[in-house]
């Protein structure tokens, strides 16, 4: 086999989530009343970054075989602390900025350590820490309001050239800046070994403890991003628990499409952006297509449904059934 | 005696003065249980030292502790005469001790490449150099004899023994002085053995400290310059190879005159009408290819040959857990196909199977040994699904007097009892449903002498009372002992059937290893040419 | 009895009991002194049986989620679930008097159904249940979205429903309660003297070993999440009862309290482990901080961190894994 198939091979996942994003995406456009325009692509856009992002922070932590229940939480708390650290002149605009993805690492460091060291399973650990999490933004924006830095916010949801989404670029270079290197380093696959098999990374003698410490940390890094940009496009901060937990559960789902793997130990974040972007272009689909926004909820679970019934036809493939059971 | 070894041997009398590594006094206790007393080893570099041992006797222990698994209760190790301690893997391995494990440390899901270049990989710019990696994981595959493999596969994809070989290139890179083996052959082809045993060779000669566990004498005498025997946990002899006899050997591994008591065997039974256990064109993937056989009541067959030659998946397809099976089975003359093992256990069928590992297929070891025996017969213990716990009581005593299970009551956990102990557990399980054909998976593997003959005699009973009984086992000791008939697998076929008095050790071997025609296959009987 | 044998039968019976079960009781008992400092009212029999009462809706509803964390799988679908077991009670009394007096085993269906999903995606399609739990309460939520119209759920529950939830039958002890009392019972005699029980049991422990020992391990994890879809959605049809009508998203504020309330009652998440008096335990404990934090007005951000670093306290100090080596 040559080196090109064993690379399709491993980035199946991906790579089928990109295609069916775009086949997506291009029915929408097509469809759309204002057709293939610029302006349509950017609301698009900025929707699906949103998503995009807590996708990306939820698959640092699944790659590691854990989840992270409290994105969705500190998606909102970020939010809610930009709108009022990320004000005023163009620095003390940036210092917010800054403590805002302070804020992030230091959510991610904290499940990092609850899961770690108080070896509490993730699932129950961040259901809790989500609550803290929610509280803190609560106790920041009791009322929705509160306002944001207007070049930054306006640059980054606006238009780059007048064609590119500026939310896109921007995603692009997130990618480009803390997925990439990551998933190159020692570190990043010493996280994909641990999702794998913590055991037999650990006798390989690969860092476990630290590759999860650092999975949870870029996962509120990225969390984080969400939530500064969620400030960006609504201009305000908003508590809404609703919110939060959409954004969570969505991010299980966005992750799934893009073909990262709920055991851990395969996948990429690239997956999960096309996962996520391919779960909001469903929404606007029935837009497009007329139908009842009344719909919407159940045409996504029911696509959402059938993604993960199809995703586990592979399973059928299964010949020895001992397998099924780890 | 040692010295002519074939290429590279060390001569004794140019050995190093000092050894590379000494373990003094080492201890180590699990709970009640006392895996290490003061065990001693020295190891030379330029030498292939071998560890023997029944299991049980601490020789895992001992080699978990050298490369940084576990942490001893007390005694020193001792690398180069500067006196070290390991708390993790990796600090084994800075040390220049590397381990091959027997359950592999590969991880499934990275690439071929990526697992060889695990714990130390080639950087570049903080990333990982791709490129670097990819020329160390072939030179590592060329340097263990297995250039085909491709540095980008997934390990997942591989098969056994294609990891094993992987698993001992990933050794190699990181360019060990004491490479440990723990029965690291038990997964490869012969020709692949073949291949490692150059590679240690020509290791041994490089100046590396090598040392292996093995059961296998062959593989012993041919590689080893000398061993080591533990027993109960303590170094009881360390000899040159070749020193002693095997019948010495195994006296020492357990500790007192040895003699394998087998319950006599019945006279071959003139062919019943219909065998209870009929299988014919028996094929699966390609692990399984057209085996056809036949076992009847009060029957012991027993399948031999290397390992993994289809032997676990051929039971495995029997009781239902294999999918895409192609062939017939027929029991008492009524086809059969189970799908599951739920159907396997139904009374039409009346399958029972001893499963390979008893830990994490044959028990729940939080749950107590009451629950564990009933869990296969259910429907005996209770009515219209409501347990009745006085049946229940009485059936689980019944079965504990009948094994004479040793377990602090009822309601012990099954994980608080030895391993003997357990197994017994599992096959009570099985003996409570009441089944017809009992498939075994290597049920002595792991047990101590005494439980073992236990098993036997149990099974000579089982057969008498009218059982059709498959039992698959790496001992040829066993296959002779046991087996009214045995059938040799190679490559998921059967090779050689061979019945009472022709089972003997030298037409096992032979047979495994496929080598020779001598006695063609019986018609309607191995498989279709 | 000699007093020897009295003193052995004692140490017996504290021999058996677990733990984390006896911890979660000792939290309860600990709270209500706490309170008591605050307010003598706490103590008063009406307000402890207010409490049980409000218990009972989520007690009804973690009874199901137990049986699928003892598999060792999770359900995340309870939130609509629970919706849609009070809008289709609610809906079925609006159709006349056969629907009046089959809206509680009807609203209990809808959410058997559910579970059904949940279990044969599980069982047989292999899919992780986080995720087609998560997938099936997505469209769960849509459909009743599209059955409400987007609007609050206008049907009035029956009077069944409401006698159920508020009513009082004996000796001035709540419906509700009795009706957890025997839901947990049915559960205690399910789990540990069915041969179902066994199963899922063995199931949560090792599943490998389950299957291998000829249970049938599939049709054990359909009728779980069944139950469990049952009886959240059951928990729904008393919610609605209580309030004398369903709410749009009812349902969402009994996840967490649920998981919770099983976890902290010492079942471990991973399956296998857990006996329902925890759950009991852990139920009433969750429902008791809800109430002081209320009591004391303490405001909702106040309580959500309270809430949270309890949990995450009383996990740490029972919830533990074991040390890898």
């Amino acid at each position: 086999m040559s080196d090109w198939r064993y690379w399709l091979g491993q980035n199946r996942g991906t790579l089928l989530a990109f295609f069916f994003f775009i086949a997506m995406f291009a029915i929408y456009v097509s469809n759309h009343p204002a057709g293939f325009s610029a302006n349509v692509v950017q609301t698009a856009a900025n929707k699906g970054v949103l998503l995009a992002l807590v996708a990306m922070a939820q698959t640092f932590v699944v790659i590691t075989a854990g989840i992270d229940l409290s994105v969705g939480m500190v998606f909102v708390l970020t939010n809610c602390l930009a709108s009022w650290i990320v004000v005023g002149t163009g620095w003390s605009a940036a210092l917010g900025v800054a403590g805002v993805l302070l804020t992030g690492l230091a959510c991610g460091a904290i499940n990092g350590l609850i899961v770690i060291y108080g070896r509490l399973q993730p699932i129950v650990a961040t259901i809790a820490t989500g609550a803290v999490y929610f509280g803190f933004a609560l106790l920041l924006r009791p009322v929705p309001g509160g306002d944001v830095y207007g070049p930054l916010a306006d640059a980054l949801t606006g238009r780059v050239f007048g064609v590119l989404p500026a939310s896109m670029v921007a995603l692009a270079a997130v990618v480009l800046v803390v997925w990439i290197p990551y998933s190159r380093s020692a570190v990043g696959r010493a996280a994909y070994a641990v999702g794998s098999s913590e055991t037999a990374a650990y006798m390989s003698g690969v860092p476990v403890g630290a590759a999860k410490f650092c999975a949870y940390l870029l996962s509120g890094l990225a969390a984080a991003l969400g939530g500064l940009f969620l400030t960006f496009v609504t201009y305000s901060g908003e508590a809404s628990a609703a919110n939060g937990n959409t954004y969570t559960l969505f991010s299980i789902a966005a992750v799934v499409l893009g073909g990262v793997s709920l055991f851990g130990g395969s996948g990429s974040a690239i997956g999960a952006v096309f996962g996520a972007l391919m779960f909001r272009t469903i929404g606007d689909l029935l837009f497009v297509f007329n139908l009842d926004p009344l719909w919407q909820p159940l045409f996504q679970g029911l696509v959402l449904l059938a993604a993960v019934c199809v995703g586990s036809a592979r399973l059928f493939q299964v010949r020895n059934r001992l397998e099924l059971f780890p | 005696m040692a010295i002519a070894k074939g290429e590279g041997g060390v001569n004794r009398a140019e050995q190093t003065a000092s050894p590379i590594l000494r373990m003094e006094g080492v201890s180590k206790r699990y709970g009640g249980v006392r895996a290490l007393a003061n065990a001693d080893l020295t190891v030379f570099a330029g030498r292939i030292h071998a560890v023997l041992g029944e299991n049980g006797a601490g020789k895992s222990t001992l080699i978990k502790i050298l490369a940084g698994v576990v942490t001893p209760d007390s005694g020193r190790i001792v690398l180069d005469g500067a006196e070290v301690a390991f708390d993790s893997p990796a600090a084994a391995n800075r040390a220049g001790i590397v381990c091959i494990f027997q359950e592999l440390s590969l991880i499934p899901d990275l690439s071929v490449a990526d697992n060889v270049a695990i714990s130390n990989p080639p950087r570049r710019l903080g990333m990982i150099d791709r490129r670097a990696q990819r020329r160390l994981a072939e030179d590592a595959l060329e340097r263990a004899g297995a250039p085909d493999i491709h540095p980008m596969a997934l390990v997942k994809d591989l098969p056994l023994s294609r990891r094993q070989m992987v698993e001992i290139a990933k050794a190699l890179a990181r360019k060990p002085r004491v490479l440990i083996l723990d029965e690291a052959t038990s997964a490869l082809t012969a020709a692949d053995v073949a291949k490692v045993f150059v590679v240690l060779k020509r290791l041994r000669q490089e100046g590396l400290a090598l040392l292996f566990i093995s059961h296998r004498m062959h593989e012993i005498a041919e590689l080893a310059d000398e061993c080591t025997v533990f027993r109960n946990g303590a170094n009881v002899a360390t000899y040159a190879a070749g020193a002693k006899s095997d019948n010495e050997v195994v006296e020492m591994m357990i500790g007192r005159e040895y003699s394998h008591v087998f319950p006599p065997k019945p006279p071959p039974r003139p062919a019943g009408a219909t065998p209870l256990l009929e299988v014919r064109n028996l094929s699966w993937a390609d692990r399984l290819r057209d085996i056809s056989f036949t076992a009847e009541a009060g029957e012991v067959v027993g399948l031999g040959g290397l390992d993994g030659q289809g032997q676990r998946e051929l039971l495995l397809a029997l009781f239902g857990v294999l999918r895409g099976v192609s062939g017939e089975i027929r029991v008492a003359g009524v086809p059969a196909s189970p799908s599951s093992p739920h159907a396997a256990k139904a009374k039409t069928i009346g399958m029972a199977l001893i499963p390979e590992d008893r830990k994490t297929e044959g028990l729940m070891l939080p749950m107590s040994v009451r629950e564990n025996l009933s869990f296969a017969a259910l429907p005996r213990v209770s009515r219209g699904g409501v347990i009745d716990s006085a049946r229940e009581q009485g059936l689980v005593g019944e079965m504990i007097d009948l094994l004479d299970i040793n377990t602090a009551g009822t309601d012990a956990a099954a994980g608080s009892l030895s391993g003997g102990n357990q197994q017994k557990v599992v096959i009570a399980k099985w003996l409570m449903a009441e089944p017809r054909i009992i498939l075994l998976n290597d049920p002595t593997r792991g047990i101590d002498v005494g439980t073992k003959q236990e098993i036997y005699r149990l099974l000579r009973r089982l057969a008498d009372q009218g059982a059709a009984i498959v039992f698959y086992t790496t001992d040829y000791d066993e296959l002779i002992g046991c087996c009214d008939r045995a059938l040799v697998l190679y490559d998921g076929a059967v090779r050689r059937v061979l019945r009472g008095a022709d089972i003997t050790e030298r037409a096992l071997i032979a047979s495994a290893l496929n080598i020779g025609t001598e006695a063609p296959v019986a018609a309607g009987e191995g498989s279709a040419p | 009895m000699s007093e020897g044998t009295q003193a052995r039968s004692t140490g017996a019976f504290l021999r058996r009991i677990d733990p984390p079960v006896a911890i979660a009781f000792g939290c309860v008992i600990a709270m209500l002194l706490l309170g008591s400092l605050y307010s003598r009212s706490f103590l008063s029999p009406e307000y402890l049986l207010q409490q049980l009462k409000v218990a009972s809706f989520l007690g009804v509803i973690a009874t199901g989620t137990m049986i699928v964390i003892l598999l060792g799988q999770i359900d995340l679908s309870i939130p609509w679930v629970v919706a849609v077991g009070g809008m289709m009670s609610t809906a079925a009394t609006g159709w006349g008097p056969v629907g009046e007096a089959m809206a509680i085993p009807f609203g209990v269906a809808c959410g058997v159904v559910l579970g059904l999903f949940n279990g044969f995606g599980v069982a047989y399609l292999r899919i992780p249940s986080m995720i087609i739990t998560l997938a099936v309460n997505a469209v769960a939520q849509g459909l009743m979205v599209v059955h409400t119209g987007g609007f609050s759920p206008q049907d009035a529950s029956s009077p069944a429903m409401r006698a159920l939830a508020t009513g009082e039958l004996l000796f001035g002890l709540p419906n509700a309660l009795i009706v957890w009392a025997a839901v947990g019972a049915g559960a205690i005699f399910l789990l540990n003297r069915t041969t179902f029980g066994r199963a899922v049991y063995g199931i949560g422990n090792r599943e490998r070993a389950a299957y291998l020992s000829g249970i049938d391990t599939q049709r054990v994890v359909l009728i779980a999440f069944a139950l469990a879809g049952g009886l959240s959605a059951f928990g729904g049809v008393l919610l609605a009862g209580y309030a004398s009508k369903a709410a749009q998203a009812m349902g969402d504020a009994y996840l967490l309290p649920a998981i919770a309330s099983v976890v902290l009652g010492g079942a471990s998440i991973l399956g296998g482990r857990g006996n329902y008096l925890g759950t009991v335990a852990g139920v009433i404990l969750i429902t008791l901080l809800q109430s002081i934090l209320s009591v004391v007005q303490m405001p909702e951000a106040g309580r959500q961190i309270t809430y949270g670093v309890v949990i995450i306290a009383m996990l740490l100090l029972y919830g533990r894994e074991s040390r890898a080596r």
